[in-house]
Parts: C-alpha cells; structure tokens; sequence
C-alpha cells in the first residue's frame, strides 16, 4: 500500500517543482471534411471539431481535480490544412477563411491553440501547399489561436530548397504582419524537418494522415522536478547522475500516462502517445538550463553543454519508455530560449549564442526554438538558418525545428516581451555574411545515403 | 473498490483530525487507514479513504475539503489514490 513518504513526495512535485500534465491535445482528421465548396467545407470543418471536442476542456479540468495535478493546456491539431483544403481553395485568402474557422472553433470549444495549419511538402509544394504557405502571414495575423507549421525536408526525401527559401520570406512577412505585437505571429510558425504526425505540443503540433480519426496525445513537462532530484546528487558519478535522471523522468512520465488513460476513456476517443518532453516554462524553477547548471556547467552555452544535453535527453527517454504504453511525438529536452529563465540568463550573459544552439539541437528533441533576431535580418539568411536545421534532422535521422522571430524594429540588445508560456527573450545577434547564392539556386537537397555512417 | 487519498499539511493545531473526519462521516466516506507524523513541527496526515457510498460528485468533495482546510488553516488534498500508484509502482 501507498505510504505517506511516497504521497509526500508526489505533492511535492506538484506544488513546489511545477509538475505538471503540459497538455492534453485531441487529433481530429479533417480529411471527411473536404469538399470542393468552401463554405461547406469551412461548415463541415466547424461541426467535425465542435462535435468531437466540445468536452475536451471540461474533461481535463475535471482529471486535473481526480489526481490533483495540473493539466496546463488543452488544445486541438487537425490534419495539414492544406490537404484538407486543396479541393475548395483557389487564392490564399480563401485559405485564410479556413484559419478563421478554426479560430472560431478553438474559442468556442475553449483550448488556447489549435494547430494543423501546416503543409508536408518535404519533397515538392502542390499548388494548394503553396496557396497555404503564402497565406500564413495574414493567417497567423488574422487570427488568435491557430498554430502553423511546414515541414520542409526528411531523411528519406531530402530538403526541399523552394520551400526553404519560400519560408524564409514567409517568415518575414508574418514578423512584418504582426509587428504591432512585437511579430508575436512567428512564435506561432514553425518549420520542420522530420515532422512527426503525433507531437501534441504547441507551435508544431498537427494531425498526420497516418493517425486514426480522432486521438487523444499527451505532453509531459517536469524541468524542475529532475532538477531537484539532482540536486540531492552533487558531486556523484555520471552513473548516480544518468540514473537519477531515468528514475525521475519514468515518474514524471507515468502521470501523463495516467491523465492520457483517463482521458481517452472519459471522452471516447483512442489514446495515441505520451510525449515524453522536458518543457520548460518562464517559472524560475521550471528550466531545462538550469537541469544542465545542475549537471555541473556555470552557465547552459558553457563547453560541456552538447553531451550534458545529449545525456539528459537520452535518459529522459530511457526512463520514460518504460513509463508508456506508447511513446511518440518530440520526446526529448526542448530548449526554447525565450521560455526557459535559464536560457534567458545565459543569452544574457553572453555564455550562449545562435551557433552553440545549433550544436545543441543536434542531441535534443527539437531546434532552434522561440529564437528572437534583429528585425532587419534578411530573408534568405533566414532561410540558411532554416537549410542548416534541416540538414542537421536529414542526417541524423531526427525532427529539427526552426522557429525564429525577426523582431520588427528592434536590434541586438534589445528585449522582446511575448507575454504568458511564450515568455521574453533578449534579441540574438546572427551572422551577418550573405548566403544569398546558395538560397537562391532553387530546387532540392537530395536525400543522404543511408550507409557508411561516419 | 477505487481509494483516494486524503492529505493534510499544516501547522499542527487542535482537532484537526476531529473536523476531518466529522466531514467525511456526514458524507458517508470511510476511513480504511490514518497515518500521521509531525515533520519541522508541520503536522502531516494521510488517510486512504473509501468514497464509494457518498453522493457527492467527487469535484465538490476536493472543493469541501480544501474550503475546510482553509478554516482550520491547513491545507488538505483529496486525490484518486492512482496517481501515487502510477508513480511509486511498477
């Protein structure tokens, strides 16, 4: 039976080291919904997400009270607008009309975001998935709660250069779009290499064509939990640190294994993966840089962050595959820099620059993540930031994700304030030498050769 | 049968077990085991209860239960006892 020490140390967890269930987010497949009238399908694409999700936040807030634990967000993914939207849509515009619907939708039914916004388009762009990029900047302005994403590149396919260089001024246009809200839009745009169909977490998340109808995924979080657990273990052996990091995560992870259970069951709809994530928020005491500090660096940036990231990652797996019936999503440390107060720190403190972040998101779960830059940086050294990610994910056979804000008027030394999850960051400096040749060939990155790995 | 845990944190101070429990009779919830110990003179309380027989929806017991704690000035948790098992159970 339960004992006190062990009831103790859950609440512990909860009240004072921010454990929390980050999100639950309900798939919905769009793909019943097409039909070549846009009004019937924007009809259609209404009733099919009020219908399935008009109980999702009252089931969480419910679940939340049953087991004590907070569930943070609740929040919705469709499948690629884009393929959805391909029969009805003849201008970008008509794809905006879409996005108003989802918003609509996402205010009524009550979840913070719904994402799905998004076009696959890793080898080539259809005339739909190029409609549907264009029109993110008046989307993402238009709107309040739709999420976007555009996967770009794969292992198998390659990089697709056009889109690469088409997102590069896509995402100057939303900064430009939005600049009355310090380009908020592009905290809302992320671009993928290796895009998984399952991620429940916000701004990437969408509902792939492989998923069932309707799934139920959910997003761990617990920075501060593993960081306390390892401050009980200073000074020990990489052995002591590598195991105190699985033991935390499994526990961690067994909670949204729990929440994730009982939500599938109370709402009817399959449970699909716990993402088994490091998410950290603007709490002090919620930080995946300070898990790192912990490990032994002075400041996340500092020589030594690349393995002390990689081994967190990978234990935060191993600890939590045992946890789940089923894993899926990002799963990994993420390390965003504006919602992370350690990231924000060492930012500020010149020990971490756009490069070693680079370097980082080789070993971690995600990318170059809620990244503020100058303004008046240009479109295509935007786009070989976005080409560098990608082909870290090509290669290594893992999800990289950009997400940059060019801050409209604003410079290096200057701060941006994004308000609530999303946080504030301190604008990086970015390598200011011109890859214009490059970005501009056209055409794709093939795929890499799958032998002689060295 | 489905336990939840009852948990009760504070400073330690007369009849708090008392009130407790006078709560959980009038709601037919019974009591299957009490632990207490006083931790840095915190008092610290945990009972696993029954709530089969009570009519109450299980969100208001979680709302009585902390507006109690709050005139007695601790704090008291109610939670379904498997989110302790998830975690501390293979």
């Amino acid at each position: 039976m339960i004992n006190i020490f062990e009831v103790a140390e859950t609440n512990e967890m909860i009240e004072k080291e921010n454990l929390d269930v980050r999100t639950i987010t309900m798939g919905i497949s769009l793909l019943d919904c097409i039909d070549a009238d846009l009004d019937a399908l924007n009809e259609k694409i209404y009733r099919k997400i009020y219908e399935s999700a008009k109980d999702l936040v009252k089931t969480g807030e419910y679940i939340s009270a049953e087991y004590g634990v907070p569930i943070v967000n609740k929040r919705i993914s469709v499948t690629p607008v884009a393929l959805a939207g391909g029969a009805a849509c003849r201008t970008p515009e008509d794809f905006v009309s879409i996005a108003r619907t989802l918003d609509r939708v996402a205010h009524e039914v009550g979840v913070n975001f719904i994402g799905g916004y998004s076009a696959l388009v890793a080898k080539g762009m259809t005339a739909a998935d190029e409609m549907l990029i264009r029109s993110i900047p008046q989307a993402l302005a238009e709107t309040e709660r739709v999420c976007s994403s555009v996967n770009v590149g794969s292992t198998r396919t390659g990089i697709n250069m056009d889109a690469v260089k088409l997102m590069g001024e896509v995402i100057l246009q939303t900064a430009q779009a939005t600049k009355e809200a310090d380009s908020l839009g592009c905290a809302k745009l992320v671009v993928f290499c290796n895009a998984p169909d399952d991620n429940p977490f916000m701004a990437g998340a969408f509902h792939g064509v492989t998923e069932a109808d309707r799934v139920i995924n959910v997003g761990v979080s617990g920075p501060g939990v593993v960081k306390t657990a390892l401050e009980k273990v200073r000074g020990e052996n990489f052995e002591i640190l590598c195991e105190t990091i699985k033991k935390t995560a499994f526990k961690v992870t067994r909670v949204g294994q729990l929440v994730a259970k009982e939500a599938s069951r109370m709402l009817g709809v399959p449970f699909g993966i716990v993402d088994l994530s490091l998410a950290p928020t603007p709490a002090v005491g919620d930080s995946v840089a300070e898990i790192l500090c912990e490990i032994g660096l002075e400041r996340a940036g500092a020589p030594g962050t690349t393995a002390a990231l990689a081994l967190l990652n990978d234990q935060v797996k191993k600890g939590g595959v045992m946890a789940s019936s089923y894993v899926g999503g990002l799963s990994g440390a993420f390390i965003p820099v504006s919602e992370d107060q350690g990231m924000i720190d060492a930012v500020s403190a010149g020990a971490l620059t756009l490069e070693k972040l680079e370097a980082m998101t080789c070993v971690c779960s995600v990318g170059l993540d809620m990244i503020a830059i100058p303004g008046d940086t240009k479109a295509t050294t935007i786009s070989g930031i976005i080409a560098d990610e990608m082909a870290i994910g090509m290669v290594n056979q893992k999800t990289t994700a950009v997400r940059l804000i060019p801050v409209i008027g604003k410079g290096v030394g200057e701060t941006v304030e994004f308000g609530g999850l999303l946080g504030y960051a301190p604008i990086m400096p970015v390598n200011g030498f011109s890859c214009d040749n490059f970005i501009n060939r056209g055409g794709r990155i093939p795929a890499p050769i799958h032998s002689f790995k060295n | 049968m489905k336990k939840t845990i009852i948990t009760v944190v504070g400073k330690d101070t007369v009849g708090i077990i008392a009130r407790v429990c006078t709560y959980l009779a009038d709601n037919q919830i019974n009591i299957l085991d009490i632990s207490q110990t006083i931790v840095q003179d915190y008092f610290n309380m945990m009972m696993i209860v029954d709530t089969n027989r009570t009519q109450k929806d299980f969100g208001d017991i979680v709302r009585e239960l902390d507006r109690l704690g709050e005139s007695i000035g601790v704090i008291i948790k109610c939670q379904k006892e498997e989110i302790f098992d998830q975690m501390h159970r293979i």
